[in-house]
């Protein structure tokens, strides 16, 4: 089943055309990877898909119903929620505040709640902290829930910046170059995390990817852009062995020989 | 609970600069000393219960009983609270939500002429039947009616400036708080409704609901010594309250939704936060907390007029935000409560000192430099005439060795 459909995605940024046409399908239980050159319109197509930029043309449908026009804050309501390409976390909030922030939308005290200090507030509160702090415990950070966010080394805010998106408990969630930065090995155990989310936490992943050897293990299907137009799509195999991908990597130029083995 | 150390050396500490109030009432050591004591009470190592108990009792007591030898500690502590009130409903936009406000005085303004338009003869201008002033009983009325006009003037304010940051937000903040004022300043024609720069005059102060009560028990006490008082425990109250509403928003999905605006718009609209929403909120409830204050500013003064709200008290208000610590409540208080008792205490009490020195002609002899007659110093060099000076000293040191404030937020215990 279809959970994310795109369909004709369009963006110009004054003479630029940074997405053209771009049809993208994330299926329940799927890992998806988004891989593409420097430039090639991968992270304007997060921002389309999250309600900060609004899309010229086509249609984007999640679950039935259609995303465009929505404010990021209603996207995230729906189901879909991100991490950033540059880590933007809270800086001078504690680990523990940065996770409870990304439950806002599941929370539902209101200000005379609040004033009050009903009884419903409490118990949401309490059961808030309480999910935060399994969150805490899955991105590793069991001890510095109440450390400032910038205080944290970088690694430790890429793992709290996921545990934020998924405080806000997505059917779908968005990564942007979650790896960046990561050698080898420590890029393929966030991989594996990633695979232990899928039907825990998340129904589905979405991943902008630079490195393609990182992505190939374990995703299900992978979508190529160039200079925002989709170039190809399918199984990691398929796309590793298709001429425009490895065109648009490597140049045609600089292509020689039998660079298909 | 264990009685320690710590709890003795409190309270003898409180009990110590009482008594020294009481031995010397025209001491400002003395009063500054007791003043500190609800810093030692904050700072010491007791539990929190204690401390608001040993709290309530310097506040609820004890400054009352010290107000009763020296009628000016009242004064000095009822425009302490009314900043303190002022610096929390600051501290909610530019230290929680992030929204530089240079014209938060706006709303002050708003609440002192709504109760002085209606608790005067003034609103007979413009409204026929001759029906004011109302009477004083209104004055609670027009309280909770000033909260609800400064958060809607707090939120109109915000609809057009929504989508300004930083510097623009500032000079619009400004430039709001100047039409507010160049308003009152001329709305005195066509229709009379400010009665302009001339001000008005006399506004009811609040009811006496209580004199029955006293009477009944054989008291007769003289309504203008019982107002110092009466101002007093309102404005606790008063501050009590945006203290606890402050704390508790903090606390809450508000709160977080407020610092993560602040910190990363972007990523806090990504996470789910209605921005536009919560901003809103934001600059309503600290203009609330504003307003209020404003009507029990104009109550208190019985006469203001356009003067009470210049620029420099919105600079001033922001400055006690930024030296206690923005975005800390104890900060924000602490910050409120040094400015006040510098201005009002610190400054004039050291140029009072310098001038009976300078009276009696003591004569200071510098090593090299010879001897230095204190009489011959002119008269401009009083350092009440510097009161600016010095406060633009203080900022400038604070901000060069300590940016983040005096009590800086501090990260919270988890639940």
């Amino acid at each position: 089943m279809a959970l994310l459909e795109l369909r004709g995605i369009s963006k110009r940024f004054g003479g630029l055309q940074a997405l053209n046409r771009v049809d993208l399908t994330v299926e329940d239980g799927m890992i998806a990877a988004l891989i593409g050159p420097n430039g090639a319109g991968k992270t304007t197509l997060f921002h389309t898909l999250t309600g900060i930029y609004r899309p010229d043309e086509g249609e984007i449908r999640f679950i039935g119903r259609s995303l465009v026009g929505l404010k990021p804050d209603k996207i995230t309501g729906a189901g879909i929620s991100r991490t950033f390409q540059n880590i933007r976390l809270f800086a001078r909030m504690t680990v523990l505040e940065n996770i409870l922030v990304g439950m806002h939308c599941r929370m539902s005290t209101s200000l005379w709640g609040i004033l009050l200090q009903s009884r419903g507030v409490h118990r949401q509160e309490k059961e808030a902290a309480r999910k935060a702090m399994e969150l805490v415990e899955l991105a590793g950070l069991r001890g510095k829930e109440n450390e400032w966010a910038h205080q944290l080394s970088y690694g430790e805010q890429r793992r709290l910046e996921i545990a934020r998106a998924l405080a806000a408990t997505p059917k779908v969630l968005l990564l942007d170059e979650p790896t960046a930065g990561m050698n080898t090995s420590e890029a393929q155990s966030l991989m594996m995390l990633f695979k232990d989310l899928i039907g825990r936490y998340v129904q589905a992943l979405l991943l902008i990817e630079h490195n393609m050897r990182v992505v190939m293990g374990i995703s299900h299907r992978v979508y190529v852009l160039d200079y925002g137009e989709k170039i190809a799509e399918g199984h990691p195999d398929e796309v590793r062995r298709d001429l425009r991908v490895i065109e648009a990597y490597l140049g045609r130029g600089t292509w020689v020989g039998d660079a298909q083995s | 609970m264990k009685v320690g150390l710590a709890h003795l050396g409190v309270v003898a500490y409180i009990f110590a600069s009482s008594a020294l109030v009481f031995a010397f009432p025209q001491s400002v050591l003395a009063f500054l000393s007791f003043e500190a004591s609800l810093l030692v009470i904050y700072h010491a190592s007791v539990d929190q219960t204690t401390k608001l108990c040993l709290g309530a009792i310097v506040l609820l007591v004890l400054l009352p009983v010290l107000g009763s030898v020296n009628g000016y500690y009242l004064e000095i502590a009822i425009q302490v609270g009314i900043f303190v009130a002022l610096a929390l409903g600051l501290n909610i936009v530019v230290g929680f939500v992030g929204l530089l406000n240079l014209g938060f005085v706006a709303f002050y303004a708003i609440g002192a002429y709504l109760w002085a338009i209606f608790g005067s003869p003034q609103a007979n201008h413009f409204i026929p039947g001759n029906l004011f002033p109302l009477s004083s009983a209104w004055f609670f009325p027009f309280l909770l009616l000033s909260v609800g006009v400064g958060a809607l003037t707090g939120a109109l304010l915000g609809l057009p400036v929504l989508r300004l940051r930083g510097d623009y937000l500032a000079v619009v903040t400004l430039g709001f708080a100047e039409v507010v004022r160049a308003l009152v300043n001329n709305f005195d024609k066509p229709i009379n409704i400010t009665n302009g720069p001339k001000g008005i005059t006399p506004i009811e102060k609040p009811p006496l609901f209580f004199q029955p009560l006293l009477e009944f028990f054989g008291l007769r006490v003289d309504p203008s010594v019982l107002y110092p008082f009466y101002f007093y425990f309102i404005v606790l109250f008063i501050v009590i309250l945006t203290v606890l509403v402050a704390q508790r928003l903090e606390e809450s999905r508000i709160g977080r939704a407020w610092k993560a605006i602040r910190e990363d718009e972007i990523a806090a609209a990504s996470m789910g936060i209605p921005v536009v929403r919560m901003k809103l909120l934001g600059l309503a409830v600290g203009a609330s907390f504003a307003s209020a204050v404003g009507v029990l500013f104009a109550a208190k003064q019985v006469f203001i007029n356009p003067e009470s709200f210049t620029f420099m008290e919105s600079i001033g208000v922001l400055a006690m935000v930024i030296l206690g610590g923005m975005g800390s409540i104890p900060g924000a208080i602490l910050g409120a409560t040094g400015v006040t008792i510098l201005n009002l205490q610190l400054l004039k009490g050291l140029s009072l000192w310098l001038n009976t020195v300078r009276q009696a002609g003591v004569v200071l002899s510098i090593p090299l430099l010879g001897d230095f007659n204190l009489s011959q110093i002119p008269a401009q060099f009083e350092p009440a005439k510097y009161e600016r000076m010095v406060f633009g000293l203080i900022l400038i040191l604070m901000m060069m060795f300590r940016p983040q404030g005096v009590l800086p937020p501090r990260q919270k215990r988890g639940h």
